[in-house]
This record gives structure tokens, sequence and C-alpha cells, in this order.
């Protein structure tokens, strides 16, 4: 169990729910859970089987780069945040 | 003058626990540098090396039709000439970009060396390689290009206008995986969302609503790009590139030109200025093709007016922000969007401005609304702390002006504002822990915010500045010597004294003078994978690097100690580079007389290390300035600026003094002069150093610094990356201080002379 | 292409002989000819002072001479500062300063203090940011190049 939050371009498919608790042991199994309770919002977030490119995962604030296979611990924050370089 | 200070606790925090962080040695490259030894990227000469000289489009926006190089190639001393055709097809491939993902090749190809149309002014369409670079002039000039000259976009604004001309055909806007139905110059749009703006703005007693501008800059690197390629026939290739990252340049390159990355070694040479400009490949492709097709080594250095055209910049950008405030001066709601130019190919760093832009504020509702368009200026790359200018700017001035509607100090607004650790930003993630009220605490304190400024004309203004900074991979390998210094490979280009800044971590580990350690760069096949220098992240990452082989060699040398004593390991500590017995029995050698021991016997001390932290903090800062308007001439006048910035640990504090001056001036030159200037057939008309104004020495004053040092929790030294927040506050604080020299607020940048008699006028 | 040129200067205090096209700047000429790759070239065209030397005792721009200009004439190169007791005042200070980032400025911004200070040997922060105005700078921000032209100053009184 997770928090998910949903990225505000995809509240439309939630119908404004922003966030909100998901069963799975992977970040790919939070999103095929959320692809259940919403339908489309998977292709919004993987493409091709892999992370969408110019996003990022933020687990409890930190960048996780194992991305869909990265194993989410119970109770911990999920956040789909634009994917960015410094310079 | 008045001298640079390190606040006094922090000062003596340092001295209490450290022997080498915290003090000034003199850097390791010093001597190369100061004597002209020190070889830049146009100081490579090999045996047989030819010159090349890349052919740019006269035209803004144009179809290539064709391209006709036979004449050039006829000419006298010419041994190849390419054009895009000469790279293996980009077709479907992607480009992988680590944390950025898969993204299509065909851009990055085109930008190289444009195929079926060049995007704007410069854009590179052809190259010869000659004997000399004056001959392979003479050659660009025999090239016949065939264009279909089409109608330049040069506005940020203009590029969003549904009937706006086309700079890809091929281009729908993407919002989060859906496409627009329609072609457009919008390559996307993103949104962060916290909190109810509508209850936000309810609950204020002032909103303000307005625009913000920021024309293109150029980082402005004093050493233009320059590469040199050797491709031998077994098919391995060598590079010689001033660049920020080695192996970021080894796999651009490896992309571009589809060969393995084994067959390519990079060997980065000193970089002359980077600020972000120099992590896109851009004659590095070039000059290996037509080492290939001349056989012989080629180097590309590219001169000061293909900087400006075909090189960075930044984007120039619009902001739309809307804020509310309380009577007490609470922030309650804030609302922005964001456009900004990415230049020819989509990918600017909006999403940096994004996430920027309110994080040195704790605001419950938030919305941020963030476009990159596409137009018809150079692709724009990094620039120090790059997006957080443009959107920080907004916020802080208008800052200012609530300051002035509620009559309030402005550093009491940015206390009372000001984020902590745990606050939720903008984008959803809480802040670390952060020294932003420290910082602005020590600015309010100052020597130069408690001294009224008098006189006509003149006014104070303050901002604040805000910067993700970044951490990603570096690696080190350190090496004992028998003499019982330490010699260390790294793969982070050295841009301003982050070969000692490193060394002094290691030094400290093992309590030995930062002279025993012997810093290199080195090559992509001589050290571990090294992100580029950039994002503030060398002498945090790096360091920390550097700090885990200290660390290794110590419990070596404790282990090979404990060996020779016969005792337990934990009978033996190392400290200020002795190893003692811990037992009583009062044995103790110096890492000297071991390390000649260990030489002796053939035992190699030494470790590699990869980091890849997160931990970086953010980095705030906190300006005061001082101008005087001149109202006749709208010139402004620096009369005094302070910069006030937490660096978590100032590992060396001279350095980090360096940063925040070089930041604070790149910043001046962005408020008042730097500004690309195109006329309207989107040709650049200011390409030199006399035109494109960047400040010179009689411009400023001293640039007076005060270091804060709340340590970063996630560094083993509690270091922050300081190199690029200090360019964030200048342009709003000199905004706000000629707001209250003179009562013109201005939103549009650069401020330049022409900008402020305007104002002037208008006001009366 | 015109006939190469025959140059004999006195360079960093030795009698060179070279040759060179007429269209050759003298910053060419070292760089690529003499080998002196110690003045560096920002802009080609007198604005950014990275390859500042001194010629005839009169502060220059490199790259807006002609290699051929220079013949029976005296240059001084960032190459020719350090002396037989090691590096030049200005170049200590400049280390001690920390009066460089990434340094490509800095050979220019030695050659035009050392040129300054022969003038004015009592310089001010004021003349040292005037006499300096043609030299650019990105990454410090002048503030420690201006601080380590005052501290070679008396260094330069004592070697007197």
């Amino acid at each position: 169990m997770a928090i998910v939050h949903i990225p505000a371009l995809l509240h439309s498919l939630t119908g404004d729910v922003r966030k909100l608790e998901v069963e799975g042991r992977t970040v790919g199994d939070l999103i095929d859970q959320l692809e259940l309770l919403y339908p489309g919002i998977r292709d919004r977030l993987v493409e091709n089987g892999h992370l969408r490119s110019g996003l990022a995962i933020f687990v409890d604030g930190m960048v996780r780069r194992e991305a869909l296979e990265y194993e989410v611990p119970p109770g911990s924050e999920v956040l789909f945040v634009p994917a960015v370089a410094g310079g | 003058m008045n001298p640079t200070e390190v606040m006094e606790p922090a000062k003596t925090d340092v001295e209490k626990k450290y022997k080498v962080i915290g003090t000034r040695p003199i850097r390791h490259d010093g001597v190369d540098k100061v004597t002209g030894r020190a070889v830049y990227g146009a100081d490579v000469q090999l045996p047989g090396m030819l010159h090349g000289k890349v052919l740019r489009s006269p035209h803004a926006h144009a179809n290539i039709k064709s391209i006709n190089t036979a004449k050039a190639e006829a000419l006298y001393g010419v041994k190849a000439v390419m054009t895009a055709a000469d790279f293996p097809d980009a077709g479907s491939r992607t480009a992988n970009l680590g944390e950025l993902g898969e993204v299509p090749l065909k851009p990055m190809c085109d930008n190289v060396m444009a195929s079926d149309k060049a995007v704007y002014h410069g854009h590179a369409v052809a190259a010869v390689a000659a004997t000399s670079p004056h001959i392979a002039e003479e050659a660009l000039k025999l090239i016949e290009v065939d264009y279909e000259v089409l109608p330049p976009v040069m506005d940020v604004l203009k590029a969003m206008d549904e009937d706006s001309p086309l700079v890809h055909e091929d281009l729908y806007t993407d919002e989060l995986g859906e496409k627009s139905s329609k072609p457009s110059n919008v390559a996307s749009h993103t949104r962060h969302v916290k909190g109810d703006l509508s209850q936000g703005f309810a609950a204020a007693d002032h909103v303000l609503e307005r625009e913000y501008r920021c024309a293109t800059v150029h980082q402005g690197y004093i050493e233009p790009h320059a590469a040199t390629a050797m491709w031998n026939p077994d098919g391995y290739l060598t590079m010689w590139v001033t660049t920020q990252g080695a192996f970021t340049v080894r796999t651009s390159v490896h992309q571009i030109l589809d060969i393995p990355v084994s067959k390519l070694k990079v060997i980065p040479t000193e970089i002359g200025g980077g600020f972000g400009g120099k992590i896109p490949v851009y004659g590095e492709p070039v000059a290996a093709v037509l080492s290939r097709k001349a056989r012989r080594p080629v180097k590309v250095v590219m001169d000061r007016t293909e900087v400006f055209l075909a090189t960075g910049p930044t984007s120039g950008s619009y902001v739309k922000l809307k804020m509310g405030v309380t009577n007490e001066g609470r922030i309650t709601a804030a609302e922005t969007m964001l456009a900004y130019e990415a230049g020819g190919y989509p990918g600017s760093i909006v999403a940096l401005g994004g996430i920027c832009m309110f994080a040195p504020y704790n605001i419950d509702n938030t919305t941020i609304d963030m476009y990159d368009v596409v137009v018809n200026k150079p692709k724009t790359a990094a620039y120090r702390a790059p997006g957080a200018p443009n959107s920080e700017f907004a916020v802080e001035c208008m800052l200012d002006e609530f300051c002035q509607i509620l009559d309030m100090d402005p550093m009491e607004i940015r206390l009372k504002n000001g984020a902590k650790e745990g606050d939720i930003q903008s984008h959803g993630i809480p802040h670390p822990r952060i020294g932003c009220l420290e910082t602005t605490e020590a600015a309010r304190d100052c020597e130069h915010y408690q001294t009224p400024l008098e006189g006509p004309n003149r006014g104070r203004g303050v901002a604040s500045g805000y910067w993700v900074n970044a951490g990603l991979t570096s690696s080190v390998t350190a090496r004992l010597n028998g003499d019982g210094t330490v010699t260390l490979q790294e793969g982070s280009t050295d841009i301003g004294g982050t070969r000692t800044s490193i060394a002094m971590q290691l030094a400290e580990v093992l309590g030995i003078p930062v002279e025993d350690v012997v810093p290199s760069v080195v090559d992509t096949d001589s050290v571990g994978y090294t992100e580029v220098t950039g994002g503030s992240r060398v002498t945090f990452a790096t360091g920390w690097a550097a700090y885990n082989a200290g660390q290794a060699i110590k419990s070596q040398l404790i282990e090979q100690a404990a060996e020779i004593w016969k005792v337990d390991e934990d009978q033996v500590s190392l400290a200020d580079g002795v190893i003692t017995t811990t037992n009583g029995d009062s044995r103790s050698m110096t890492i000297k007389e071991l390390a000649a021991d260990l030489s002796q016997k053939g035992i190699d001390v030494g470790s590699r290390e990869t980091v890849t932290p997160q931990n970086h903090g953010g980095a705030y800062a906190t300006h005061v300035v001082d101008v005087e308007v001149d109202p006749d001439t709208g010139k402004v006048t620096i009369l005094r600026y302070t910069a006030v910035q937490d660096a978590g640990r100032a590992i060396h504090p001279s350095y980090v003094e360096g940063q925040m001056q070089g930041g604070v001036v790149q910043g001046i030159g962005w408020a008042l002069n730097e500004e690309y200037f195109y006329n309207k057939d989107g040709l650049l008309m200011n390409a030199s150093f006399l035109d494109y104004r960047m400040p010179t020495s009689l411009d400023l004053p001293m640039i007076e610094t005060i270091i804060v040092e709340v340590p970063n929790p996630g560094h083993p030294y509690g270091v922050r990356g300081v190199g690029e927040v200090p360019i964030v506050p200048p342009q709003a604080a000199i905004s706000n201080a000629i707001a209250r020299a003179v009562g013109v607020r201005l939103g549009d940048l650069p401020m330049s002379p022409q900008t402020v008699v305007k104002a002037l006028s208008a006001k009366s | 292409m015109a006939a190469k040129v025959h140059v004999a200067a006195t360079i960093n205090g030795e009698p060179v002989e070279f040759l060179c096209e007429p269209r050759q700047s003298l910053l060419e000429v070292l760089r690529d000819e003499l080998k002196l790759t110690g003045s560096k070239e920002g802009c080609n065209n007198g604005n950014c002072g990275a390859c500042s030397v001194i010629l005839d005792g009169l502060l220059v721009d490199a790259c807006i001479v002609l290699g051929a200009e220079v013949d029976g004439c005296t240059v001084e190169t960032i190459e020719g500062l350090m002396g037989s007791e090691g590096l030049h005042p200005l170049q200590q200070t400049f280390l001690e300063n920390a009066a460089l980032q990434c340094g490509i400025c800095t050979p220019g911004f030695i050659m035009a203090g050392k040129s300054l200070l022969e003038k004015n040997p009592q310089a001010s922060e004021g003349d040292i940011r005037h006499w300096c105005a043609g030299n650019l700078c990105r990454c410090t921000g002048y503030d420690k190049i201006v601080r380590a032209i005052l501290d070679a100053e008396p260094q330069l009184e004592v070697k007197k």
C-alpha cells in the first residue's frame, strides 16, 4: 500500500482525485492498479513498457531510477515529476 | 573595499572540527594556469592535424533543397568536406539521456548539422577540413547551398499563436502523453497543482497580476568550443574536447555516429568556462567525421561569432504571475504561466523554472503551468541555475511590490513566508533541511543592510533565490604512493578549483596536507562514469566519492598496521596522518612510514569509488544591492552589492566566494545589458563581445560575500552545491532597487538604459 | 596565397625568426607557428583581452596585430613572465587570491596587470578597474582579480 499522487495534468482522468492509496509491490503494480480505477491513465505514464520519457519517479522525496521496477515500501508517497537536468 | 566574511559561529565550528576543510590552499592546477601552460581545447596540437570549419545558415528558417560541395573539395589544401548526409541516419533511433529517459535522436543530430532544414541563423549545414584554418574558411565560401527561405518565428508568445509559422511541421504538443490534434510550436505543456487557488485568493487582502519577460542571453564563457578528433583506421576514435562532461561527450558522439562506446575515448582538456553551455555537443561529431574522411586528426574550433550564433543560449521567456497576500504579508496563493523558448528544437528548462519558482516560500495554494516552445533561435542549453532566474525574477519583483503596498521590510516578508524543512514544495516534494531563513536573517543583519542608503536617485533592492542543485553519478580512483601521498583521478572537469575542493575532502579523512593529494582529471577510459560538471554537484558528489576513497584507504592502512603490530584492527586508529595503537602500548607510525613499508612489500593501497547521492539539498541566497540611476541617460550604476548564501559547508571558502561573485556578476549582466538582438528576418545582429555587452571590471564594485553554513545533513561534511544559485537573485534585486530609486517597476529584462529612460518618461 | 613574410623579433627575451602569411595575426603566429599557446583566443577581434601581450612596452591584443608587424619588435607573453626566481609576483598573488576559476582569461589579465603596474606601481582599485576593462572574465566577477593586482604592488616595489 502506497500513497500515489496523480500528476496535475491527469486530474481530469481521476475526477480531480489528486492522491489515493493504492496496493502494489512495485511502481509498475501501482500503475496497473490505477489503470483499473481510471482506464487510460497507464498510457499517460508508461510508454513502450517504460516510464514515459521526461518523467521521474520520486518515492519519499528521492528519485528512483529503477522506475517501474522499484519496490515501494509500505506507506510511502509516490510522485511522478517532470525529470529535469541541471547546468 | 569591504572584506568578505564567513559567519562567525560556523567558522568556529569548522576550526574545531576540521584541519583541511575551511582553509584556503592554492589550487593544484594553479601554476599551470598562471603560466600559460595549461592545455585548453584550442591548444591541442597533433602531428598532421587539419583545421575544420563549419558553414552556417545565413537564414533563420529555411528548407535546405541541395548542397553542392564539389568546388570546395577541389580547393588546394582541402582534405575533407562533410554534410549531415555523412552522419548515420538517425531514423527512429533514440538517445538515452539517463533520468530524462529515451528521446528521439534526430533533433540532436540535426542540431549538430542540419539535414533537411535550418531552424536558426548560424545553424551548421556543412564542414570542411583543410591544412589551415584560412583555407578551410575559403572553402566554405565555395559550398553552394540552395535554400528555400521560410518566415521565422522569434518570440515565445507569437510562436504559441495558432496561426504562427511552424518551426517543425511534425511537432505536436505533448501533455503527458496526450498529443495535440494540430502541429504546434508548443512542444509540451506540464502543470503542478498544490492546494486550492480560489480559496487562497479569497483569503488574500491584496492581489497583483503582472507579466515578466527575459531576453535571450548567452553563457558567455571566454573560451570558444573546441574539439579535436583522431579516427584511426582500426575504428578507434580519440577526442580532445573542452567540455563539462567527457562522459556526456562520449555518450553523445556514440549515439550520433552509432559507434561503440568501447571504441571512443574522450580526453577532457582544461575548460575555459561552461556555465551549462559546454554540455551539448556541437563540433565534436563534426571533427570525428572529418577525421574519418580525411584520415588525419582534425581540430574544429569555433570563433566568437559562431559561439553566439549557434551555441547556448538560455531561454528567452514570458512569465505571467498572479499572487495574493494578507495584510500581515502572508502569501496565500500564487498562479503562474511560464512559457520558455527552447530554440530550434524542443527541450527548454521550463520544468526547472517551475520547480524553483516558489521554493523559497511556503505557499499553500499554487498552480504552475509550463510551456516548452520552439522558435527560430539556437537550441537552448543550460545556463547556471537553468530556468530559475527567469521565473524567480517574477516572484521576487512582485514580493517587493507587495512590500511597498504593505509598508513592510523586504526581509520581513521573506522571513514570514520562508520555507523550512518539511514544507511541501509546489511540485509535491518536501524540502529537506535548508538554510533559507538563516540566509535571510544573515542578510537582514549584515552591515550593508543595516547602513542607510542616502542620495537622490539611489535605491536599495533585495531579492532571494533558490536552486535545486543536483547529485548524480561521480567516480574517483585513489591510490597511495610509497611516499605517503595520494594520487586522485577524477572524471569531473575542473572549471573553478574543484580539483582542490575534492582533494581537500580526501585529505581531511586521512589528516594529511592537501598538497599530499595529487588530483588529476582523466579521460573516459581511466576513471568510472562521471556526470557533467554542472548542477552545482562536483564538490558535493565527486567530493563525496573522494571522501569514500579516503575512508577506504584509511581502513586499509589500519588493517595493514594491525597486521604489522599483531593487534586487532579495533585497537588501531588513524588521525592527523598518524596511525597509533589505542590499547595503551603507544605504538605509532606516520602514513608516510607505513606507505613506504607497504610499497616495499608490494602491497597496493587504494580504492575506486562511485557514488550517486541524492541528498544534495537546495541552495539559497539573499542579495542586497544599492544602485544609482541616471535619470537623463537611464544608466544604472551598481554602488554596493552583498551576496549572502548558504554553502552548507564551505570546503574552500575562496572558491565559494568566487562562485558567489561570479554568479552575481552574470546576473548583473543579465539584468542590465545582455540580450540577443534579432532583426526582422531573424538574424542575430550582435554576435560579438563588443555588441553583446557583458560586464567589465569598470562596471562593478567589489562584490561582498557572506557565507552562511547550515550543514547539509545529506553529505558527510555538510556540503551544498554553491555554483548556481548566486545568479538567481540579482535581476530582481536590481529591478527592486531601481523601483525604490526612481519609482518605476521594470519587469522586462534587460533593464538597459533605453528601457529605463522609456519607463521614466512614461511615468512623467 | 601570398608569399610568406620573414619576421625577426625578440620574444620573451629571445631572438626569434619565423615565416608567416601576411594575413596571419600575431596571435596565430604565437599559437600556431611558435607554439606559445598561453595567449588565448576568446574573440579574435580585440574585444576580450584573452590574448593580451606586451609589444614594445605597450599592452596589445595579439589577435588584432599582424604577425608581420612585429618585425624588429619586442614581444612579451605569459610564457616569459616566470623568472629564474620562480613565479612573477602577479602570478603568485593570482594564486593566493584565488583570482582565477576556469583560468582562460588569466594569462591576459596577468599581462594587463604587469603592463599597468609598470606604468603605475601604485594603481588604485579604480585605476585597475579602468585599465582592465579591456579584459573580460566571466567567472570571477573581477573582485579577486582586482585584489590580486593590488596585492602584487608591494611585492613588485620590494623587487625593485
